[in-house]
């Protein structure tokens, strides 16, 4: 074992796909020099060459738009798209093209491709550095979402991201970037077992309420449960938000019978919204009380001095729980 | 106004192909527009009449390992790269035995295994996708290069400035194939665009355009050998702009009342069936047999790729289901609804 943060373990785990196949190159703006802005890519190029590490203009249609490119003519592109709200001019390309490419083409055509961004809060910056747009992917039928929670994970999901066949959204929590954590370099793809990226992780086993999360609210949930005076939680770490892997929830749920999810990204017709339906659907008769979201609201990001009021946090986490016990 | 084509150092073969494939192109959107007009298409299409000598030119210029990428009127490209009539026209109809095995449909032709990605139907869309494909034949060293079709429409999309800035400082063995067909849908390009020279607003990409009679296929062949030669051997990309005109609307809906039938009347003499027909034969009027043969043969290979696919089965109603995903997953509302 390791101690790293996650930035540093996405690193390792770029490092390890780039060595096992000189088919994988990167592409992004300022990841070559620089490392990018937050330096996950520090020293790749240096390592690796620019052929495989390329700078790219500040045009992110077109960074999306030659990866596809790429992906057609054999190769693995990890695209890194600056910040969450840089990738809306790609969107696009993202949802006509990436999405549906594979589709249309009757299968002939693949795009293993990864589209790296930070994303969620908690930095201080403005709404374009800030947000959380997953579930506008999920509900895009052809892409696949991932987002690590902690340096394990993170590690070994950037290699499935990689290694996998079909166009992958990769978020990553950027608050947590710096966050430390242990990490088995020796664990491979090949033996990952539980801890495979397209299944939720069970965090922290509990009895009384399933807590839901993924990214950068998996921490805030963890630090919920060990406060929460008297009653178990069990947190989840969703960890591939496209597929959902449903069947660890619903598990979880018909034993505790009370779920709380909680996300950073606004509340309606957020990803939380599809995971209550589904343990409405799947779960109705084992439940014990209404589902619950902890979200960010119905607002557009709120600039640094007013997000903490709107980030989910420990005390609505607990809050959420207190209303699930009581009936 | 219509200037004879000139056959000069243009082979006898090679003119009757260029005949030939222009011949191929217009019937086929004819006989489409009629299964349309008769209900036995479903959706709609964007037909190519007219324009036929732009992607016949290109595409006889190109080798067999270049790629191309497509538009929304793409018919006209995926038959000159090599598409079939027979997969061209059960893609139409939507058929299983399709080029797109019926997933595709009229905006989607395409098939990679003759180097066509299948079209893109978001306007400019191939512009930002084919940068991508120079840019592996250039780290890949193959001596591919790659045509990207689009309609001067797309020269006012932000995708077509991002794409051409990059494979221009990247120099990728790329050539763009500006159809400029004068109307972007019913709108005319000088109503939207100061400036509707492709080749002026390029200079300033540092590209090298060149601009030719887009309804002269052997004026375009010969534009295109020096643009793929061009980007070739490493000078980076080359844009052609073809003036050119499409004889039909925009869509099946669109009566063309934006434009006069006067207007209309003079670029129809332009027709590049009948200016290669007048050059054959002004050349050697034996080859009237050669021509009444060919069209004669096209004819036929038309009724059989109808037959085709009128008889072709229908995709299975769960294909719509399937290559979703390369590495497939069940998919939730799929297997809770229709298990």
């Amino acid at each position: 074992m390791t101690t790293m943060t996650m930035a540093r373990a996405i690193n390792e785990g770029l490092r390890v796909a780039m060595d096992a196949d000189s088919k994988v190159v990167l592409f992004g703006q300022d990841i070559g020099r620089l490392g990018g802005v937050f330096r996950v890519t520090d020293g790749l190029q240096k390592d690796f060459g620019e052929h495989r590490v390329m700078d790219a203009p500040l045009a992110e249609s077109g960074i999306v738009g030659t990866a596809i490119g790429l992906a057609m003519r054999g190769y693995r592109p990890v695209i890194e798209i600056q910040f969450e709200a840089f990738v809306y001019p790609a969107f696009d390309q993202i949802v006509s093209q990436v999405a549906k490419m594979h589709r249309r083409s009757a299968g002939t055509v693949r795009l293993p491709m990864v589209m790296r961004m930070p994303y969620g809060g908690g930095i201080g910056a403005v709404e374009h550095h800030s947000e959380s747009p997953e579930a506008y992917f999920v509900h895009t039928a052809g892409l696949r979402v991932l987002t690590p929670s902690d340096p394990q994970s993170a590690y070994l999901t950037i290699q499935q991201a990689i290694a996998c066949e079909d166009p992958v959204i990769y978020l990553e929590p950027k608050r947590r970037y710096w966050d430390k954590g242990e990490v088995d370099l020796d664990t491979t793809l090949g033996n990952t077992g539980l801890l495979s990226p397209w299944r939720a992780r069970i965090m922290r086993p509990g009895t009384d309420v399933s807590v839901i999360a993924y990214g950068p609210m998996v921490r805030t949930c963890l630090e919920a449960a060990e406060a929460a005076d008297g009653v178990a939680l069990e947190v989840i770490d969703l960890q591939s938000l496209s597929p959902l892997d449903l069947a660890t929830v619903v598990e979880s749920v018909e034993r505790t019978g009370r779920a709380v999810i909680v996300h950073e990204a606004s509340r309606t017709a957020g990803l939380g919204a599809e995971i209550a339906a589904q343990i409405a659907e799947r779960c109705f008769y084992s439940l014990e009380a209404p589902v619950q979201r902890v979200t960010g609201y119905d607002v557009p990001y709120p600039a640094s001095r007013l997000e903490e009021d709107f980030l989910p946090d420990l005390d609505r986490v607990l809050t959420a729980v207190d209303r699930v016990m009581e009936d | 106004m219509s200037t004879p084509i000139d056959l000069t150092g243009v082979d006898r073969e090679t003119a009757l192909r260029l005949y030939r494939q222009v011949v191929r192109l217009r019937r086929f959107e004819d006989k489409v527009y009629q299964l349309f007009l008769k209900g036995e298409l479903p959706g709609t299409v964007h037909q190519y009449q007219g324009q036929e000598a732009v992607a016949v030119g290109v595409c006889e210029a190109l080798a067999a390992d270049d790629w191309i990428t497509s538009t929304h009127r793409p018919h006209g490209h995926a038959i000159a790269k090599g598409v079939s009539m027979r997969a061209a026209m059960a893609e139409l109809y939507g058929k299983a035995t399709g080029c797109c095995g019926g997933k595709g449909g009229s905006m989607h032709l395409g098939d990679p295994d003759v180097g066509m990605v299948p079209a893109i139907a978001i306007v400019a869309g191939g512009v930002s996708v084919v940068s991508g494909m120079g840019l592996a034949f250039k780290l890949q060293k193959s001596g591919q290069v790659a045509a990207c079709f689009f309609g001067e429409g797309a020269t006012n999309e932000g995708a077509f400035h991002e794409g051409l800035n990059f494979s221009a400082v990247q120099k990728l063995p790329i050539v763009y194939v500006c159809e400029n067909n004068l109307y972007g849908a019913s709108t005319a390009y000088h109503l939207t665009t100061l400036v509707p020279e492709v080749t002026e607003r390029v200079k300033a990409y540092g590209i090298p355009a060149i601009s030719v009679d887009g309804m002269d296929p052997v004026a375009v062949r010969a534009a295109m050998q020096q643009a793929r030669e061009h980007a070739a051997s490493g000078h980076g990309p080359m844009l052609i702009e073809a003036k050119t005109y499409r004889f039909a609307g925009h869509s099946r809906g669109d009566a063309r009342k934006y434009r006069g039938r006067e207007e209309e009347d003079t670029w129809k003499e332009l027709d590049p069936i009948t200016r290669m027909r007048d050059a054959i034969l002004a050349r050697d009027p034996a080859d009237e047999q050669a021509i009444t043969q060919i069209d004669a043969e096209i004819e036929t290979e038309l009724d059989d790729a109808v037959e085709f696919a009128r008889q072709s089965p229908l995709p299975d109603a769960t294909l719509a289901f399937t290559d979703v995903y390369a590495d497939p997953f069940p998919i939730p509302s799929v297997v809770g609804e229709r298990s």
